[in-house]
């Protein structure tokens, strides 16, 4: 099948409009007789849901969790982009777009990122009417931060709790859905398999996770917002039960799987303690506003440190090496996120780590705390303050912007960083890669959608921080209630589809033949073993750096893997009661398949873009030496990976890329 | 230096068994190890050995899902202060400890499994009225239209960090809920937006909240001792007030 983006005619900035003007409508009174399900209540699901139902439609939202308000977009700390232009500081929807294109390395569709930028303003007016309660200054406005690989303040932010508290948003409106019966929540359910009837997506299959039953609902359209895949390293930010298996679900009923090897490996978390750990922790991005982050300039300082003969509170500055100043004097500790984990990797491989396994940098507030001390003796008017007062005034405004992440460094590392600078190091964190929509969002099976992370579409090859918010809630608020709108106004004389056909009998069918065989199997190894060796694959070889070699390698460790995985898995308990076990399991399955078709993907790209850095591929000479190398005459597309029925065997179809509006550039922070 | 535990944790089939403490060691434990790790091996132990491994809730492991539940030595969220239990570290904890693990407790958290509890009633009440009732158009007015004080804003923002995870529910002698209604009444009430329907939320909430079989507020204050978030006794006030001037 051709791929079709359906991007409109016109000129960009207008493309949305005319769309919006000249697409078929549903009349309230039919809206009550169409269904649609929403897999996922994150930003994305959770917005999406509670605008249907506000239109009119009969929702069946769905999640894993016991609640909605538990979606893993809650631990999103930092901010929200919007294209307000509040701090007069040169912003505007182009600005945004340019950026958020730019930044991820000219990957994206345009016409997508345009939209995504048009949008983003709704975002905030929307939210503030719901009661978000956004930071504000002292004259009752909101306030904004910086964030990388951009030259305005434009993120919108709430402490660092800025996911949790949208998500609590539209956690609110649906609850007021829900309320009036326009939702149909089903909490603790797992989507087994999506149901196709007549080629078009009909309804889905679902386990409820606490009693096992296997059920079958049905609906006009489907909407996948499941999120990310980025479990499949095991070791991750995600969420504990975050899966890729209902975008893997529907892959293999015939949605194509775009761009899976890109992936955010966020320069910015927790480093790693031991082999019992179970995920890994991010420290705000906004953390590098204020934080500057170094290693010891010796390489017998750095190893004084690993063996705790030194303090780095003992280097002096010239002893330091404040390296992302050094190589990009123009964005400093605030280039994007793939350059600032890749420069971190950079220094630690030539043996420059600082914690016991040499995997860890410095994230420094000394000079913060003096600088906010200072001014805050000014304002208080003491123009001749003392250092420790300076240090106590300092300390306080700090704790004032990221308190609740420097307590949450304090409790997982035991140590104060207010006194001594945190250890970072980069951790998987979001993908950038998912499933193919046109721009209605529509996937490659009619009346199949796809939002916020789970789709490939407004982030290219590196996804800039504050933007993640953006698009969940754009495409849940603004954009999908659009687009379904369209295609639903077909279905206004379908009536209420039945669960009693063959389509519907053939998948649960084939969901409970799965189960069975699980709790059946005669194994003697537990789904964390071999979710933590595809993890080790997946780190090793299809992490921050990957070469033709190692991808080869780790496409036919992972298939031995996934072969042994059913010979040999262990799942205790039975079908029809609440099984952790048997649901992990399940997702494990099919994060062996998503991992070789990732690594196959990575492959494939024989340049380096945004998170996805090809060793072959770099700038040997000139002032970008050692920087990626893009590759545009021959990768400026999107792969779009079609199942045929082993991971490895899926068949690539490109997305050519169209910049009329962005001249392709090398991305240069320097 | 690695701990050895005796664990004597909670174990129930399903909602209609009547459940017991059962003893577990667990040898090699790691101070660095969080709380929730130290079950995922003490898992992996059960597995290996033949046995079914013990239900837990948890998912972001960082804090802030409220996901993860847990009574641990009498105390909601364990010994330590403002965390949830994913972020309770064992080197809380010394070599030859017996700690007790037991789920949540209280009329209206049904045991769904071992230490699972169902706590869909915090989303019911929510249902009556924990929303602001604007349809997404993207015409409402710009946002910096309506000036709010930083002084409102931030308090409405301590008010809404609250993250339902029922540690206020399970350490209240009353198993009253009002610490989390209260949370979110509050940051309606402090926001110009939610003057509106001030009146109806606080009725409508504190009635289903009454209905799920919740007990009321004798201010101990052992809910905002135990919350992880640190959510403040004042909302409960703030409530109180709220329901008052709504029925007057």
């Amino acid at each position: 099948m051709a791929l079709d983006s359906k991007v409109p005619q016109g000129p960009i900035a207008d493309k949305w409009t005319n769309y919006k003007n000249h697409i078929d409508l549903v009349n309230p009174a039919n809206k009550r007789n169409i269904d649609v399900i929403v897999v996922g209540t994150g930003l994305a699901g959770g917005s999406a849901a509670a605008t249907l139902a506000e239109l009119g439609y009969n929702v069946k939202a769905f999640a894993y969790q016991d609640s909605p308000r538990r979606a893993h977009s809650i631990a999103a700390q930092g901010g929200i982009n919007a294209a307000k232009n509040y701090q007069g500081d040169g912003d505007s929807t182009y600005r945004l777009f340019y950026d958020t294109v730019k930044g991820g390395d000219y990957r994206a569709r345009e016409a997508n990122v345009y939209r995504l930028a048009e949008v983003s303003a709704n975002i905030i007016d929307q939210c503030v009417a719901q009661g978000v309660p956004f930071a504000r200054d002292y004259g009752g406005l909101l306030d904004n931060r910086s964030f990388g690989g951009v030259l305005v303040s434009r993120t919108f932010y709430a402490k660092g709790q800025t996911g949790q508290q949208l998500l609590l948003g539209a956690y609110s409106a649906m609850n007021r859905q829900i309320g009036r019966g326009k939702i149909k929540m089903y909490n603790r359910h797992e989507m087994m398999d999506v149901v196709l009837v007549d080629g078009k997506a009909r309804g889905i299959i679902t386990r409820n996770l606490v009693t096992g039953e296997v059920e079958r609902h049905s609906a006009h359209a489907v909407v996948i917002a499941s999120g990310g895949y980025g479990n499949v390293f095991f070791l991750s930010t995600n969420a504990m039960g975050s899966n890729v298996s209902a975008s893997w679900k529907i892959h293999k009923k015939g949605a194509y799987f775009a761009n899976p090897c890109y992936t955010q490996i966020h320069p910015t978390c927790i480093p790693v303690s031991g082999d019992h750990q179970s995920k890994l922790t991010l420290m705000s991005e906004s953390l590098r506003n204020d934080g500057r982050i170094w290693v010891p300039a010796k390489l017998e300082d750095a190893q004084a440190i690993r063996e705790g003969k030194k303090k780095p509170t003992d280097l002096s500055e010239a002893e330091r090496d404040y390296y992302l100043e050094r190589r990009y004097p123009a964005f400093g500790n605030l280039v994007p996120r793939d350059v600032a984990s890749r420069a971190a990797k950079e220094r630690c491989d030539a043996g420059f780590g600082v914690n016991a396994t040499g995997e860890a940098v410095y994230l420094d507030f000394a000079d913060a705390i003096k600088r906010y001390g200072r001014e805050q003796a000014l304002i208080h008017g003491d123009n001749n303050p003392t250092a420790e007062k300076i240090d106590k005034l300092g300390k306080e405004l700090v704790k004032a912007k990221y308190g609740n992440l420097f307590q949450m460094y304090d409790k997982i590392v035991d140590e104060d960083p207010y006194n001594t600078p945190m250890m970072i190091y980069p951790a998987v964190h979001y993908t950038m890669g998912g499933t193919w929509v046109d721009y209605n969002l529509m996937t490659t099976i009619p009346g199949c959608y796809c939002i916020g992370e789970a789709n490939f579409s407004d982030h290219g090859a590196n996804r800039l921080g504050a933007s993640a918010l953006m698009q969940g809630l754009a495409d849940g608020y603004f954009v999908l209630p659009y687009t379904i709108g369209d295609y639903l106004s077909d279905d206004i004389r379908t009536g209420a589809i039945p669960t009693d056909s063959p389509e519907f009998e053939e998948a649960e069918k084939s969901v409970k033949d799965q189960i069975n065989f699980f709790v059946n199997n005669k194994g003697t190894k537990s789904v964390d073993h071999f979710h933590k060796r595809l993890g080790k694959i997946m780190w090793n070889k299809v992490g921050m750096a990957r070469n033709a070699q190692g991808l080869t390698e780790a496409m036919s460790e992972i298939k031995a893997l996934r072969e042994e995985f059913w010979k040999d898995v262990k799942v205790p308990g039975s079908a029809d009661t609440y099984n952790e076990e048997l649901a992990k399991a399940g997702r494990v399955a099919d994060f062996l398949e998503l991992g070789e078709l990732f690594a196959k993907d990575a492959l494939v790209r024989e340049e380096s873009c945004g998170g996805h850095f090809r060793e072959e591929s770099a700038e040997t000479e000139g002032p970008q030496k050692g920087e990626a190398k893009r590759n545009d005459a021959d990768f400026a597309f999107v792969s779009a990976w079609e199942y045929t029925g082993e991971p490895g065997d899926a068949v690539l179809h490109k997305e050519q890329l169209e910049f009329n509006d962005i001249e392709l550039k090398t991305r240069s922070y320097k | 230096m690695d701990m050895n535990l005796k664990l004597k944790i909670w174990r129930q089939s399903g909602a209609n068994d009547e459940g017991k403490m059962v003893d577990y060691s667990l040898a090699d434990v790691s101070p660095d190890m969080s709380f929730l790790e130290m079950l995922d091996v003490l898992n992996e132990q059960i597995l290996n050995e033949g046995g079914e491994p013990v239900a837990f809730d948890h998912d972001c492991r960082e804090g802030i899902c409220g996901m993860c539940s847990l009574y641990i030595n009498g105390e909601a969220h364990g010994p330590d202060r403002g965390i949830t239990t994913c972020q309770l570290h064992m080197r809380k904890f010394k070599d030859g400890d017996t700690i007790y693990i037991e789920p949540f407790r209280a009329k209206a958290f049904p045991v769904i499994k071992d230490l699972v509890v169902d706590r869909t009633a915090f989303d019911r009440i929510q249902h009556q009225g924990g929303f602001i009732s604007v349809n997404t158009s993207g015409n409402t007015q710009d946002a910096n239209s309506l000036p709010i004080s930083k002084h409102a804003a931030d308090e409405a923002m301590d008010a809404a960090t609250c993250i339902g995870c029922g540690a206020c529910v399970a350490t209240c002698k009353n198993s009253s809920a009002m610490l989390f209604v209260g949370a979110k009444v509050s940051q309606y009430a402090l926001l110009p937006q939610g003057q509106v329907e001030a009146s109806d939320r606080v009725k409508n909430m504190v009635a289903q909240m009454d209905l799920e079989g919740f007990g009321n507020c004798t201010n101990t204050g052992a809910c905002e001792v135990e919350c992880p978030k640190g959510i403040s006794l004042d909302n409960i006030a703030r409530m109180n007030r709220e329901f008052f001037k709504a029925n007057i």
